[in-house]
């Protein structure tokens, strides 16, 4: 047990108990799964990924490469550090051997987003980042203060002294100043993970309360302060990765906020200064303490004060090795690699400004070679990088950076310079670099010996960096190692690439509650309910739900569907067609604006007439198709494709408003507000004339391609004889809000007539029965309107018109051309899967040899009740050309000859649509 | 998610918006007159620059106008914003 008395902000009044590898450990609240380890002296957690070798805990934050648990309970989830779990009772924890696994138990909790704005986002609560957020709101700022640490602080132990006070009671004063004023927020266990264009970052909160687990803020700030810190370097030697090596201010961190002593027999290996007050402070609590200094001077004052207390100081002294099984039990030191006893070797090497949220954002480092560290080059704007994360590692610089006029005062200390030291002499295959991917020294030679001189490739190469930690500790390192074999300079190199997130981030918390249902709006129809009652099948279309068909008890698609293309052509059926795009088009100048759009005249129509419309893109492609309503000199109701909705309006505006601003004409969609059903069928006309008594609805009084307006119980509805079944047709539209009224009376007038649902896979049938084309089922983008056999639908009298132009290039007039037409299975029995290539048939009916010439391929591909056989549609070169040819198409193996022809196969002299 | 000066509604996401490509490359007056390779270079051809580019936007989950931006194409700056020419209303 290696509790101190005295030291530490743990609540020892209180015990929480926690079972780690089977064995149970208490410990007090403000402990973290490390310290626990620690106080218990525990074994090794896990095992290494490649080698299997003993791994503990290395450092007490994020930095740590090696102390990876695996919790269990309350929550499972993989590979996190025991420096970062805050232990609540009942945890129970796993050591990693080698690798983490996911858990198989669904994850429950909730996860939310919340949108801040601010003038100035602060990121880390240590002593710069405390004094640069009071300096902010004492200016009237709207500011934002987050700080990944259960506790605001930073680094400071208490033991330092600002303003004449001790440090704690500094930053308990700048706490309370700031929660007393309304317009700062200050949230801790908040990690700043990534930070993007225009003061954007996103930081993710570990929740102790409230409804959500974690919560991302998405924080837009006029102004970053990033004031995170500073990351101290280990130096590589022999055997650097055994239990028991660990970074020099981590001790220092596990005594101050734990009271837990790390080690009693401590030799601490430095290169720089920090070092010492980790030696002077487990010294104090009870350690027996050496320091070995690489450097040739030992800065004055920390060589009296090791004096003053009997603490051995060697100075040009380097550790080589270590010795011990399962944890270090002793520093192999200098070239003659002498034994001296240790439980604790504790390392330093200097300090990485943790710069990665300057770099996010495209800010450049540069070498600073007094620092001996890469620190921010040149500013950015609208980013501010203060304190060690700017490389000023000393309290009272960070302090004075920060503070401006009125920063905290702290006595100034004064030291010796870093020496730069990546490693020392031994063995390099041996020299462990990335302690999480198993990386050495040896790697990286391997590397620079195949030819990488690039960091980037270098990392890539040997894997470091690219585990959990993304080399918070080993970076650097590994720059600097790269650079000795290269015989180069490190700022000729650089470092690797910073990435958010700077520490992992379960996806569920970037999810947050857009998951399951909420994932992606749902659309439905305002009579949604009606067709779940019918027991429909719904398929998406977009963010659509559309009935696709409505089995009955024992029928699958097929005979669900085949029943009811039969009760369409034979009796009469109803469609939901509500999800059809529909935009109103109004103003003296819609009839100008359509006739440039549409392939078509549209300002030809009269009022009270539809007609069928084509949209080409200035390729002269077809892009959309529809029918049109006139319902004024100066309105139209234009419908769209399901899928096509909002860029056929997206498409209208843009003509409207950057080429044609002088039309004078307003577009609304209207999809969702009126709600439109198709009957249709020879029965059709006894239906709708059953609901809507009033009005005559005889070919004569009311023929195809016209609309008529009326109304039923006082509420408008409009009646439209269009069809898309080739079939006697009806469509109903009426406000969404009476469409279930509508639908319910539609159905009962129409049960005497055996009405029968149908769904959009009927639809299909029937409208490919008739050669009526889908856009973006049948074309591709590279399908022009006579492609399609829409010649007919191509104005020859209007001067232009949006793809006209293309009409007569080159391209446009070959005659080999994809074309649209029909493909019968000579079998009569096998249905062509859509997408299936079309190829020229040999003499012999069988496949010709490679390179077989492609011909086309199946665009849909149904059973026909009319028919009674199946049928496809296919885009084929110079198609029209072909009709009556035999071609084959390879099926699973088979070629299945089909023949060409016309695409309209049921009802050719259109006989059927008046009834 | 940088954030794009909207003529009319201020500094808006990235997302409420819709790019439209190079600005004032106008319809052609006479499409029917042109040589096929002319009527070509106008749908297909449109300027790469590296720097200043001024382009069509649209505020599409927003007031749905489109307006023309400079945009420096190696940096993504905004470097300035403004309605469409001929356009009826000004901010
Ligand atoms: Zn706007």
């Amino acid at each position: 047990m290696s509790r101190i008395e005295g030291y530490g902000r743990v609540d020892r009044s209180r015990t929480v108990t926690v079972t780690v590898d089977g064995t149970e450990y208490t410990g007090h609240p403000g402990d973290t799964l490390a310290s626990v380890l620690l106080a218990h002296d525990a074994r090794p957690l896990g095992t290494s990924v490649k080698f299997g070798r003993p791994r503990g805990i290395g450092a007490a934050w994020v930095e740590d490469p090696t102390g990876l648990v695996q919790i269990e309970e309350p929550f499972p989830e993989p590979m996190v550090l025991a420096s970062t779990v805050e232990i609540t009772d009942g945890l129970v924890a796993r050591g990693v051997n080698g690798q983490g696994r996911l858990s198989d138990v669904a994850d429950v909790a909730r996860y939310d987003h919340r949108h801040v704005h601010c003038d100035v986002l602060v990121v880390g609560a240590g002593p710069a980042g405390l004094t640069a957020a009071r300096r902010a709101a004492r200016d009237g700022l709207d500011v934002v203060l987050v700080d990944d640490r259960p506790e605001p602080g930073g680094t400071l132990t208490g033991t330092e002294t600002i303003d004449g006070r001790p440090s704690r009671e500094f930053v308990a004063d700048v706490v309370a100043e700031l929660a007393a004023d309304p317009r700062v927020t200050h949230l801790q266990r908040t990690t700043a993970f990534g930070h993007y264009d225009d003061g954007l970052v996103l930081a993710l909160e570990r929740r102790e309360r409230g409804a959500s687990r974690q919560r991302v803020h998405r924080i837009r700030a006029a102004r970053v302060v990033i004031a995170a810190g500073a990351i101290e370097r280990p130096v590589v030697f022999e055997d650097d990765d055994r239990p028991g090596v660990m970074l020099a201010s981590a001790a220092r961190d596990f005594l101050h906020r734990h009271g837990v002593l790390a080690g009693r027999e401590v030799v601490v290996f430095t290169s720089d200064d920090a070092a010492y007050s980790a030696a002077v402070d487990l010294h104090d609590a009870g350690a027996a303490v050496r320091v070995l200094d690489a450097r040739a001077r030992v800065p004055e004052v920390w060589a009296r004060r090791c004096a003053e207390r009997g603490i051995e100081v060697s100075a040009d002294t380097q550790v080589h090795g270590t010795l011990g099984d399962d944890r270090v039990t002793a520093a192999l030191v200098g070239a003659e690699r002498r034994e001296v006893p240790c439980d604790l070797l504790l390392v330093s090497g200097g300090w990485n400004p943790t710069v990665h949220l300057f770099t996010h954002v495209g800010g450049r480092l540069g070498w600073d070679p007094a620092l001996g560290a890469f620190r921010p080059a040149a500013p950015l704007p609208g980013v501010e990088v203060v304190g060690a994360a700017d490389g000023t590692l000393d309290l009272a610089g960070c302090l004075r950076q920060a503070g401006g006029a009125d920063a905290p005062h702290a006595e100034e200390e004064h030291g010796e310079p870093t020496m730069v030291l990546w490693r020392t002499a031994g063995e390099p295959a041996r020299q462990f670099v990335d302690l999480q991917r198993d990386a050495t020294v040896a790697d990286i030679a391997r590397a620079v010996g195949a030819g990488m001189r690039s960091v980037e490739h270098v990392k890539r190469y040997t894997t470091i960096g690219t585990a959990h930690d993304q080399g918070k500790t080993s970076g650097v390192v590994a720059s600097g190692i790269t650079a000795e074999l290269l015989g180069r300079p490190i700022e000729d190199l650089g470092t690797t690439t910073f990435r958010p997130p700077y520490t992992p981030v379960a996806f569920a918390a970037l999810a947050g509650r857009a998951r399951g249902d909420l994932y992606d709006p749902v659309r439905t129809t305002a009579i949604h309910d009606r067709h779940v009652a019918a027991g429909a099948e719904f398929e998406d279309v977009g963010q659509w739900k559309r009935a696709r068909h409505y089995p009955q008890p024992g029928e699958d698609m097929t005979a669900a569907v085949l029943r009811e293309c039969a009760a369409v052509r034979t009796g009469v059926g109803i469609l939901d067609g509500s999800t059809l795009g529909k935009i109103d088009v109004r103003g003296p100048d819609a009839a100008v604006l359509l006739d440039r759009l549409y392939t078509n005249m549209m300002s030809s129509l009269k009022v009270g007439r539809v007609r069928y419309g084509v949209m080409c893109g200035n390729d002269g492609m077809v892009f959309d198709d529809g029918t049109v309503l006139r319902l004024a000199d100066d309105r139209f109701l234009v419908t769209t494709t399901t899928g096509n909705a909002a860029p056929v309006l997206d498409w209208m505006e843009e003509w409207l408003q950057t080429e044609w601003p002088d039309l004078r004409v307003r577009l609304t969609s209207v999809t969702e507000q009126l709600s439109i059903f198709a009957v249709a069928g020879p029965r059709s006309r006894d239906v709708v004339g059953a609901v809507f008594a009033d009005l005559d609805v005889g070919n004569d009084a009311f023929g195809f391609m016209s609309w008529q307006d009326t109304a039923l119980d006082g509420v408008p509805v409009r009646l439209a004889r269009i069809s898309f079944s080739g079939e006697l047709a009806f469509e109903v539209a009426v406000s969404s809000w009476y469409a279930p009224a509508l639908w319910d009376r539609l159905i009962e007038a129409g049960r005497p007539y055996g009405i029968t649902p149908y769904g959009t896979e009927t639809m299909h049938v029937l409208r490919a029965e008739k050669g009526y084309p889908i856009i973006g089922q049948d074309t591709d983008g590279t399908v022009s309107p006579h492609d399609l056999g829409l010649g007919w639908a191509v104005s020859r009298k209007k001067p232009d018109f949006l793809g006209r132009r293309s009409f007569a290039r080159p391209q446009n007039q070959d005659l080999l051309r994809k074309q649209l037409v029909s493909l019968l299975p000579v079998d009569a029995a096998t249905r062509l899967p859509e997408g299936s290539q079309i190829v020229h048939l040999a003499e012999d009916g069988r496949l010709p040899a490679p390179p077989v010439p492609m011909l086309g391929h199946v665009t849909s591909s149904y059973h026909s009740a009319a028919l009674a056989r199946p049928f496809a549609l296919a885009l084929v070169k110079g198609g029209r050309e072909r009709i009556g040819e035999v071609v084959g198409v390879p099926v699973g193996g088979e070629l299945v000859a089909a023949q060409i022809g016309d695409t309209v196969l049921v009802d050719p002299e259109g006989a059927r649509r008046d009834g | 998610m940088q954030l794009i000066a909207c003529p009319w509604c201020g500094p808006r996401e990235e997302l409420e918006f819709s790019y439209g490509g190079q600005a004032h490359v106008a319809y052609p007056a006479d499409p029917a007159g042109l040589t096929d390779e002319q009527w070509a270079r106008y749908v297909f051809f449109r300027d790469n620059p590296k720097g200043p580019f001024a382009e069509r936007w649209a505020h599409s989950a927003g007031c749905r106008r489109w307006f023309t931006a400079v945009r420096d194409t190696r940096t993504h700056q905004f470097v300035s914003v403004g309605p469409l020419a001929g356009s009826e209303a000004t901010p």
